[in-house]
């Protein structure tokens, strides 16, 4: 073997091998195994039963609809916290986590009471019709709290390494802010927009405890896939909650396989010939 | 297009980066912004851009007041040090940019053809689709003039345009440089600390210290005639020699310097390093050798004089001298000024 200049290779690698084997690999190969206990007709009924059919459509759709809020709001918060100085800065730039570290049954919990038909927002909300406790908005709005800093926090360092130098040419040349934005600011967050959406889309998929509070529940309508998980679990039915879950990991990995590739060839340019 | 500057004051948070700077560059002329690091020289050249807005007096281009016109609408080819290339576009996208965006619809084509013209003038025709990254230093620098070119600019901006590149690369684009902006005729400004750039490249150079025009003229007159100790000090390795000066004469301990237009007092006399002869012996101030440093086309000798001054001078390749030598130096040109 050639002799390395930096030390710690074998015990660093050993050391990580062992945690991803342990921590990561191990439990969702269990699950996989779980799962492929079942034969593939009754793998295939568990996972194409109606109810779970429409807890991925619920689970995905309120995913991506939160992860597309998130991408909006995420990036123009990370806009105002990089690009301008304000009182609080500091506060808002903290309060950004706070999702992160708040337990998200608590969280859930708080939203459920001021969402509900007579909580601060779900109030003046019944009002004009629109109820979001306990409908799939309920879902959404729990997965846009839970997934929010991912946007942010990718896409802050990015945008604060933009040299201002590349707008201030863009201008030169006589580029309008929007057309500056769309075609240089923009181009160049794309790959860490990515990897934001990809993790909040993701963290949505599984997110259980803010949402069971908000969502109602109710199969077919306002149940979330890993609830149905869960209720499979309580029934001691461990092989239908492994196939339902398994779908769940599938599409999580699937989509960031495919996040990977696509930040791949926005990032193109940066290799060299 | 001429371009002039009345007054132009420009302060930020802490400190006042340029105070009242009056300045004309005619219309095809090539002029350097030269001083030392803090001396406003970016500044001045940001604001002629519209990068920055002066806080006091006005720039106008031509006949038009300038002094309030944005960026995008003034009309200027700015190269960035850095370059500041879209990292994310090819070259050929880089230079078209400026046409894409433009006010003024162009056709596909006439788009094309105008990268293409672009390209060969800065003689990187096979490198169109290749991005920023994958290309040399020199290579990005000639991208960001045909950027800054490409939508035919009233005025071109440069902001220390060869500092990044190594020193040969840095000689063959100023050269390059000159020949496209005589070939062009078109006005153009560029910022520099490296006194050797700008009297190579300029018709004319602007010296900057401080936030203000120190002196301004062609490199022949800055360089033979400096009108201060610094701009003297700043062009280049000069010694400081002090000496009393009484009815326009200096007397240094053997050689005396003529300077007619100095008050009798102290007096600093500038002498740069070629403008010293050794003697072994005779006429001249005396000096012991401390160092001898060969250099492609000379010898720097470092020397000590008797009271303890350390003078450098530049003798021919053939020069027997070494460490401990001793002799005498005789002055042939100098610059005084009062102390």
């Amino acid at each position: 073997m050639k002799r390395r200049v930096l030390p710690g290779l074998p015990l660093t690698l050993g050391i990580t091998l062992l945690y991803v084997g342990l921590i990561v690999v191990l439990p969702l190969g269990a699950l996989i195994y779980k799962a492929g206990t079942l034969g593939f007709a009754d793998y295939w009924r568990i996972v194409s039963s109606e109810r779970a059919v429409a807890s991925y459509r619920v689970t995905a759709g309120s995913a991506a609809v939160a992860t597309v809020f998130n991408l909006v709001f995420g990036l123009a918060l990370a806009w105002v916290l990089v690009r301008y100085r304000f009182p609080g800065k500091r506060l808002v730039d903290a309060i950004v986590d706070l999702p992160f570290a708040l337990p998200t049954a608590v969280a859930g919990i708080a939203l459920t009471t001021l969402f509900a038909a007579n909580g601060w927002f779900g109030a003046p909300l019944a009002a004009i019709g629109i109820s979001v406790a306990y409908t799939p908005l309920g879902i959404m709005v729990a997965m846009a709290f839970t997934s929010l800093p991912f946007i942010v926090r990718t896409v802050q360092p990015v945008l604060e390494d933009l040299d201002p130098a590349l707008e201030e040419a863009a201008q030169s040349l006589g580029g309008s802010d929007w057309t500056i934005f769309r075609k240089v600011i923009l181009p160049l967050l794309a790959p860490a927009l990515m990897a934001g959406v990809s993790l909040s889309f993701a963290r949505s998929l599984g997110e259980f405890g803010a949402i069971i509070f908000i969502a109602g529940n109710q199969p077919m309508q306002t149940e979330i896939t890993a609830l149905l998980t869960f209720i499979r679990l309580e029934e001691y039915d461990y092989q239908a909650a492994a196939a339902v879950a398994s779908v769940l990991l599938l599409t999580a990995f699937v989509m960031l396989a495919v996040t990977n590739l696509l930040q791949a060839r926005a990032l193109r340019y940066t290799q060299r010939s | 297009m001429k371009i002039r500057l009345d007054q132009v004051v420009k302060s930020f948070d802490t400190f006042r980066a340029v105070h009242g700077v009056s300045l004309e560059v005619a219309s095809g002329e090539l002029v350097a912004l030269l001083g030392p690091s803090g001396s406003g020289k970016t500044t001045i050249l940001r604001m002629i851009a519209g990068l920055e807005y002066a806080d006091g007096g006005t720039i106008s281009f031509g006949n038009q007041d300038a002094t309030t016109i944005p960026v995008r609408e003034r009309g200027v080819g700015f190269v960035f040090q850095h370059y500041a290339l879209f990292p994310h576009m090819t070259v050929s996208e880089n230079i078209a940019f400026g046409m894409k965006v433009s006010k003024v619809k162009r056709s596909k084509k006439a788009i094309a053809d105008r990268v293409e013209e672009l390209l060969s003038l800065v003689q990187l025709e096979g490198l169109a689709d290749r991005f920023p990254n994958q290309i040399s230093g020199g290579q990005r620098q000639r991208v960001a003039l045909a950027r800054a070119l490409a939508v035919d600019p009233k005025v071109l901006l440069l902001d220390e345009p060869f500092g990044a590149l190594d020193a040969a690369v840095r000689r063959d684009l100023r050269i390059w440089l000159r020949a496209i902006q005589e070939k062009l005729g078109i006005t153009t400004l560029f910022v520099t600390h490296d006194q050797e750039e700008a009297l190579d490249l300029a018709d004319r150079v602007v010296i900057l210290n401080g936030g203000k025009i120190v002196q301004e003229g062609t490199p022949e007159d800055v360089t033979r005639r400096p009108n201060s100790a610094f701009v003297t000090r700043f062009l280049g390795d000069t010694n400081r020699l002090q000496g009393h000066a009484r009815g326009g004469q200096i007397f240094l301990g053997g050689a005396n310097v003529a300077a007619p237009d100095i008050r009798d007092g102290q007096a600093e006399i500038y002498v740069r390093p070629a403008d010293l002869e050794w003697t072994g012996e005779g006429e001249g101030v005396h000096a012991t050798v401390t160092r001898v440093i060969d250099r492609p086309d000379n010898r720097r000798v470092l020397a000590r004089l008797d009271n303890g001054e350390p003078v450098e001078l530049d003798v021919a390749p053939e020069t027997r001298l070494a460490r401990g030598d001793q002799g005498y130096l005789k002055i042939r040109r100098a610059n005084v000024f009062a102390g």
